[in-house]
This record gives C-alpha cells, structure tokens and sequence, in this order.
C-alpha cells in the first residue's frame, strides 16, 4: 500500500495544482478514486491515452484531479462526449465517470443508448443515492421511503437498480461494488476497462453529508458497516430466496458477454462502403 | 466525384454535405429531423468510405456531445438539424463556446415554435442562433441562398470554426435545402481550407487556453501527448476552474477579442445594384432570391434599388450595412419571421429609415410582396 | 427555348413520379444541358395523398426566385392536382393533363394525352407514365433538346429497365407530334389586357 499511495501522489494526481478536492471528509469518492487509479496503474496505459471524462455533481469533479486527458463536461452528457472521443481514436483508453442522477435521471437516456450501441468505453457509476452537490434532493436511486430534502416526508417512487438496468440496456460487462469492498473494486474497474465493449461498474458510495444526515446514516462509518451488511456476493445470492434478498443488493460480476464492439462493426460498414464504389 | 469536374444536380442539402467534405470534414453525429435529415443520409454513405465516421445518436442533445468530443480528439465535426433540434443542443453548444471548440451545426430552418411546421420554410431561429444559450459567447452565424453558396459557404464555416476555436451555426432553410440547382464539382478552383493551429512547445509549457495576442489558443487534439482539463466551469488559462474576478474578466474579453480580430473575413455580405441605390432590401437566406428579382423589377419602374445580402448574421456585418444606411434614404428589411434581424439593422444606426416585411405562414416570400414596398418605400 | 425564363409544374399524386420527373427535367437542362436549372418540390403529408407538386424553373441567366411565377408549362397527371395547382398561367402556356385519371379540363386550351393508360397497355408498366408525360412535354415545348432529356433518362434508371424508359420516352414524344399546337384555340387573355 505504501508503493501505491506514492504512485497515486506521484504520478496520476495533479497534486501541484488542484488540491484541496472539493469532497467532504469521509467521502467514498476519494475511495473510488484510489480504486481508480489503483486499477489503471495496474494496466500500465500511458497516462497520455487515457481519457477520463465526467459530466456534472460532485463525481462530475473528480476528472480534474487526474492527470490523464479530461473533461469535465456538461450533466448527464458525458457519455456522448466520450462517444465522440473514442469514435474520432478508438486507440485511447476512454473512461466516463459518473453520479446515479447524472447518469440515470439527466443522462438516463444517454446511458442505456450508450450500453446498447457496445462502444469501448468504461463507464463508472458512483451511486451515493441522492444529489449531494446541490444538497441531498432524491435521485433515480434514492430508496422508497427513504427521506430527501425534496421528499421531507418520505420518498414515494422506486428505485432504479442500475447495474441490472446496465444488463438489461446490453452492456458487455456489468460490475457492481461498494467502497467499503475496496480489493473486490480495484479488480472490477481492471476488468471493466480491458473489456472490449461497453462497461459499466457501479460503486455504492456513501454521502453521509446529505442523504445519511436525513437518514440515521451520518456517520461515513457506520455507512460502510451499512454497506458490509447489505451486500451480497452474486454467488451467494443465486442461493438466496427473494426474501432473504429483500433488502439487500449484489456485488460482483452481473455480466460479462463477448459480442463485436461498435468499433469493430463500423469497420466492417467502412469496408462495405469502400468496395461499395461511387 | 474525386477526379474531374463534373455537373451535378444537388439539393441544398447536400451541397452542404459536399462542401463539409472538401472542408476536411471527418465525423458526423446527427438524428434524423425534417427538413435536415438528408444531410444525416448523405453523411452515412459518404464518410464512411473516406475513413470518416458517421453515427446516428439517441437525440440532438447526445449529437452534438459526440461531435464537440469528435473535435477535442482532432476531428472537423458537423451535425444538423432543424428548430426542435436546435434547441436540444443549445446546452452543448455554449459548451463547445466555453471551450472553444470548433464545430459546424446546420440549421435547416422550418416553421415554429415548437413541432411548428415540420415541411414549411422559416426564418424564426435567427435570434436563438446568437442568444439561444445562455451566457454571454462568441459564436459565428452564417447564412446560406442557394446550392452553390451551401457549398461555399459550409466550407468557409470549417474555416472559420477551425481559425477561431469557436462553434459555427450554418443556417439553411427548407427552401434552400431541398432546391436543386446544378452545380460544378469540385469547383474550377479549389477551396482554401484551413485547419487549427496546435501547439508547437513541448506538452510541459502547454498552456491550453492562453491569452495570446490573437486570442486563440493552440488547441491539441486529446491523446496527443499534452494532457490537460477541459471543463464547462469558468476556467483560467490552465483550463481549471476559476472564480477570481481577474480571470473572469480575462476570459470574456478574450472572447469577444478573438471574433473582433477577424471581423474583416467573418463577416460577409454581398451587394447587387447598390452603386447607385437610393432605396435597398436587407435580406439573407431565400429570401434573398425574392428580394434580387423585385429590385431588378423596380429598377425596370426607374427606382434606383439595391439588396444587401447577408451572409454573416453573427457577428453583426456592422460596416456593410452601415454604409447602406447611409447612403439609401430607406431600406427594407424582409424576413419570413415575425421581424427579428431588423432589430439588429436599427441598431446599427439609430437614425436610419428601416422599414420591414415579414411573412410567417410558411412560404418564401414573392418578389411581388417586396416590389409593392419598395414602390412606396 | 426563346424565353429567357420558363416555368414548369407537374402535378400528381404520390406514386406518380411527378418529382422524379421534375428532377430529370432540372438534370437534363442542368447538367446535360446549359441552362440554370431550380427544382423544387411540395414536402409533406399531401405528397402522399391526392396531390403534390414539383417545379422546375429553366433559365438562361442566373436565377433569383425559385418557385413558378407565372407557369409556361403544367402537366397534371391526377384531378385534385389539376384542380389545386391550375393557376398562375402566362397567357398562351401549355397545359398538359393526363386524360386517364383527368375528367374535367378547365380550358379548351388544354392538350389531353393518356399518358397512364399507354404506360399499363402498351408498355405493360403503370409506372413508366410520368417518363411518357415528359417526353410530351418537353416534344411540346421545346424547351430543351431531346438528346439531352435522353441521357437524363438513361443516368437516373437501372440497367435493366434502360431499353423501358427509353421505349417510355419515345412514346411521349410520338403521342406529342400528332398534336398540332397551331390547332389550339388562343388565350381569351393577352398581354395587351394584362398591361
């Protein structure tokens, strides 16, 4: 640990130009940042091709503490930038990273298209439950019954489950951890990113500021014990009745397919259309 | 049509798509809305076949997101469409002002407001073009009349978005876009075409939103070895945020700087019969082509008349129509809106003698609508 | 063509042809021939229904307003389009219906020549009728060369249905020759009442 703390000082923070961070003490997302970094370093990219990309909120934040190629882009469409990028080089490591509203309420639209359409792109989301920036408004993920500062006197819709969603929409490897499962995490962004195809983790984090502050979950601590006894492996579910799943959610690889990504299909339209003739 | 020159009948939409082409264009993001999808189906077959990419996205607001990427990887970026997409993409596009990049949207104008008059031409989205996004922004507007100023003039628009780090709207209505007109391709001589400038110090000086003396930074294409931050926050020259008061004010003045520089080549227009012109129209668009057969008319009744076309709209071709205020006693602004580019012709010069003619009900305006004004002008 | 500027408009339903026939027009003056051409079209539900219109505009000079002004030539292959577009005439210009599908014609100046009715029996295609529709109008006009309308043709349908619209075309302009226009009555309005 002690290597990987100087490497992520080092080599992948601008530390010279951007800190403080703007996240409160506690947060999960410097956890999912490390977790990030951890991950990449690990695959030994040139920092000059990765692309990491956000759209807006608190994770929106977190591309401009990185030094790779970033953006810090408009809310909930970072993923069409990120399309973009990877259409114009399909040779750079592209990265989007993301909040549950910004990618499942603002960009819902965006997320499922992108994980239908395969493009080589990691999309990670980190899902705190609520808008943390604007100060604990309930998001597409905020539990029923649960209190927001939109939903004072508790949430009446439903909660969106987004790695299942992810599956659904066509993604070719579907992951889902928590910051509290910090090992388990570094393996699944790895995975994510070396998976041709369009990739999604999603990362239960914790805003004890906001969402916990209304709901007996202030402490980041007690949060992550909250986390350790709600999750359940993937394995360990299969086993479980619908009962006993009740409440809690699953961790682990929910989906992991092989099919053509969108760039190695393009190419194939290129080669048509160059024997097509005028 | 690589080789020799050759005759084509093309509809405005797709001398558009050809001069993107000759212009280096090399990626389409687009969803298909009438009267511009033909742009989005002659993308489809064209840039594949040159190594380019087209895709069709999931709405208006993820095009231009892939595009304004598409252009920070170093591509020349193009996506169209018409009124209800445009103001989809109005959020991303004062994205790509804040970040300077350079882009082209074509705006095939229809009839609004909203789902309006899907068939019909318009002139209505003038003002959105200039103030559709929120903010105070550079950006250039361009107009086009005919098949053959399609072509030129989406050439001329790559030029400038490259020169300038900025996004161009090309404004396009459904007369123009779906006319036919033969036109000679590639042109007898060729275009000048003009690419970005990129830095030319090592990544560790790269300073990505400077404030040089022209305005305009260098800009490098991601992954190209000079990694830096690209945010819709204010930034400083860096590229990260800001709220200091300094490099705020820096920053809009340098933006207003980089389009006052070039305002001698940004902003065109021609003149027809304006030597002499006692009386003249303003126009832009089709309704230029109304506007050309009247004045010929009224000259043929002894009125010494001229037009104006406009083919800059933004930033305001202050000098060309000044010197018509000037000189005509009266001119005739016509425009299928309900009188929106008029206001920026009176404020060119107050004391100036502007009259207007509008028609909003979807069709051209007719060179008969206009000669009776000029007659009485 | 002795006018500096001549107007032309085909009326039709959808299925017709009548903007693929426009479009030859403009392709054939335009490009295969040297004139300014303008081709524009109706857009829209109604294309789809009874009536739908396409113009081209034949020119000279450069040419500044696109749609017709005053129409020297209309072809009409349906009635509700006859009905609706039948309008706008210069004095003396040339109405061309489609005896198969018009029943009322609304001037003894019209020319009636069955151009559907040939294109199902004696080609035995239906939808060749707008290829025989232009060659009658442009044998009846003369407003461009037949040479030039030929390879317009020919450049626009597949191989394989070549030797058909060219027996399509011929027969437009076969039926054109056996009308006389100097057997036309003359317009009741004249350019002297118009001034």
């Amino acid at each position: 640990m002690v290597e990987h703390a100087s490497v992520i000082r080092n080599d992948f923070l601008r530390h010279d130009m951007q800190f403080p961070h703007v996240w409160c003490p506690g947060c999960g997302l410097g956890i999912v940042l490390g977790s990030l970094i951890r991950a990449t370093a690990k695959l030994e990219i040139p920092k000059d091709d990765m692309v990491l990309a956000s759209g807006i909120g608190c994770t929106g934040r977190m591309p401009a503490y990185v030094d790779f190629n970033t953006l810090h882009t408009t809310h909930g469409r970072a993923l069409t930038f990120s399309t973009g990028i990877k259409l114009a080089k399909p040779e750079l490591t592209v990265m989007t990273i993301m909040g549950d509203g910004d990618a499942t309420a603002i960009g819902g639209n965006h997320f499922i298209h992108a994980a239908r359409r395969n493009l080589n792109i990691t999309a990670i989301i980190v899902n705190n439950q609520t808008y943390g920036m604007t100060g604990g408004q309930y998001s597409p993920t905020t539990p029923y019954g649960s209190k927001a500062t939109t939903a004072m006197y508790g949430h009446i819709e439903h909660a969106f489950s987004i790695a299942e969603l992810a599956v659904t929409a066509g993604a070719s490897f579907v992951g889902r951890g928590t910051v509290h499962h910090v090992t388990q995490l570094d393996d699944l962004i790895g995975k994510g990113i070396r998976k041709r195809g369009f990739s999604v983790i999603e990362i239960i984090s914790n805003c004890h500021t906001n969402y916990g502050k209304m709901n007996n979950l202030a402490d980041p601590v007690a949060y992550q014990m909250w986390m350790k006894e709600h999750a359940v492996s993937v394995k360990k579910a299969a086993k479980m009745s619908v009962e006993e799943l009740e409440d809690k959610f699953t961790i682990g690889i929910l989906a992991d397919i092989d099919k053509p990504s969108y760039i190695e299909e393009y190419q194939k339209i290129r080669d048509k259309a160059a024997g097509a003739g005028s | 049509m690589e080789s020799s020159s050759e005759k084509f009948l093309l509809q405005g939409n797709e001398a558009i798509v050809e001069g993107a082409l000759a212009a280096g264009c090399c990626f389409f993001a687009g969803y298909p809305i009438t009267p511009s999808s033909e742009i989005a189906e002659l993308m489809s077959m064209r840039l594949p076949k040159q190594n380019g990419t087209f895709i069709q996205m999931e709405d208006e607001i993820a095009s231009i997101g892939a595009i304004i990427g598409a252009s920070l990887a170093g591509a020349k970026v193009l996506t169209a469409t018409s009124g209800p997409g445009f103001s989809l993409m109005q959020e991303n596009l004062g994205y790509a002002c804040m970040t300077e990049v350079p882009l082209v949207i074509v705006n095939v104008m229809r009839g609004g407001p909203s789902t309006g008059l899907p068939t019909s031409p318009a002139q209505a989205d003038v003002m959105q073009t200039r103030w559709g996004t929120h903010g105070d922004h550079p950006i250039i507007v361009l107009s086009v009349s005919s098949v053959a100023d399609s072509y030129e003039i989406a050439v001329h628009a790559f030029n400038m978005a490259e020169k300038y780090r900025v996004p161009v709207v090309l404004l396009s209505d459904e007369i123009v876009g779906h006319t036919r007109e033969a036109i000679t391709l590639p042109p007898g001589k060729p275009m000048e075409v003009v690419n970005r400038i990129k830095p030319s110090v090592p990544p560790e000086w790269y300073v990505p939103y400077e404030n040089n003396s022209r305005g305009v930074p260098p800009m490098a294409d991601i992954g190209s070895g000079y990694r830096h931050h690209v945010t819709g926050l204010m930034h400083n020259a860096k590229g990260f945020p800001t709220s200091d008061p300094q490099e705020v004010d820096t920053f809009h003045r340098r933006m207003q700087r980089k389009l006052d520089n070039g305002a001698m080549e940004i902003q065109m227009s021609r003149g027809f019969m304006l030597d002499d012109a006692e009386v003249a129209v303003i126009a832009y668009g089709a309704v230029t082509r109304s506007a050309l057969r009247a004045v010929k008319m009224a000259r043929e009744q002894g009125i010494k008349a001229g037009l104006l076309q406009l083919i800059t709209l933004f930033p305001v071709p202050r000098a060309a129509l000044d010197s018509v205020l000037r000189q005509c006693r009266a001119v005739l602004v016509a425009e299928m809106n309900m009188g929106q580019y008029v206001r920026e012709v009176r404020a060119v010069n107050v004391s100036s003698n502007v009259k207007q003619l509008n028609r909003f009900d979807g069709h051209l305006i007719k060179p008969d609508e206009i000669f009776g004004k000029l007659m009485i002008l | 063509m002795e006018k500096n500027r001549y107007e032309v408009r085909f009326g039709g339903s959808g299925g017709q042809g009548i903007i693929t026939a426009a479009v030859i027009l403009a392709e054939a003056a335009g490009v295969y021939g040297d004139f300014h051409v303008c081709q524009t079209q109706s857009y829209g539900p109604q294309s789809r229904g009874g009536r739908s219109k396409a113009e081209v505009i034949i020119s000279k000079q450069e040419i500044d307003y696109p749609h017709v002004i005053k129409m020297d030539c209309f072809l009409a292959m349906n009635q509700p389009s006859l009905d609706a577009y039948f309008s706008d005439f210069e004095p003396n210009g040339l109405l061309i219906v489609d005896s198969t599908f018009v029943e009322q014609v609304p001037t003894s100046r019209a020319i009636s020549l069955p151009f559907t009715r040939m294109a199902r029996e004696d080609l035995g295609k239906e939808i060749v009728a707008n290829i025989i529709a232009l060659g009658a109008v442009v044998q009846l006009s003369g407003i461009i060369s037949l040479a030039s309308l030929e390879k317009a043709v020919l450049s626009r349908v597949p191989v394989k249905f070549r030797e058909l619209n060219q027996q399509a075309l011929q027969a437009g302009i076969a039926a054109a020759k056996q009308v006389n226009l100097g057997t036309l009555p003359r317009s009741s309005v004249t350019e002297e009442i118009l001034i």
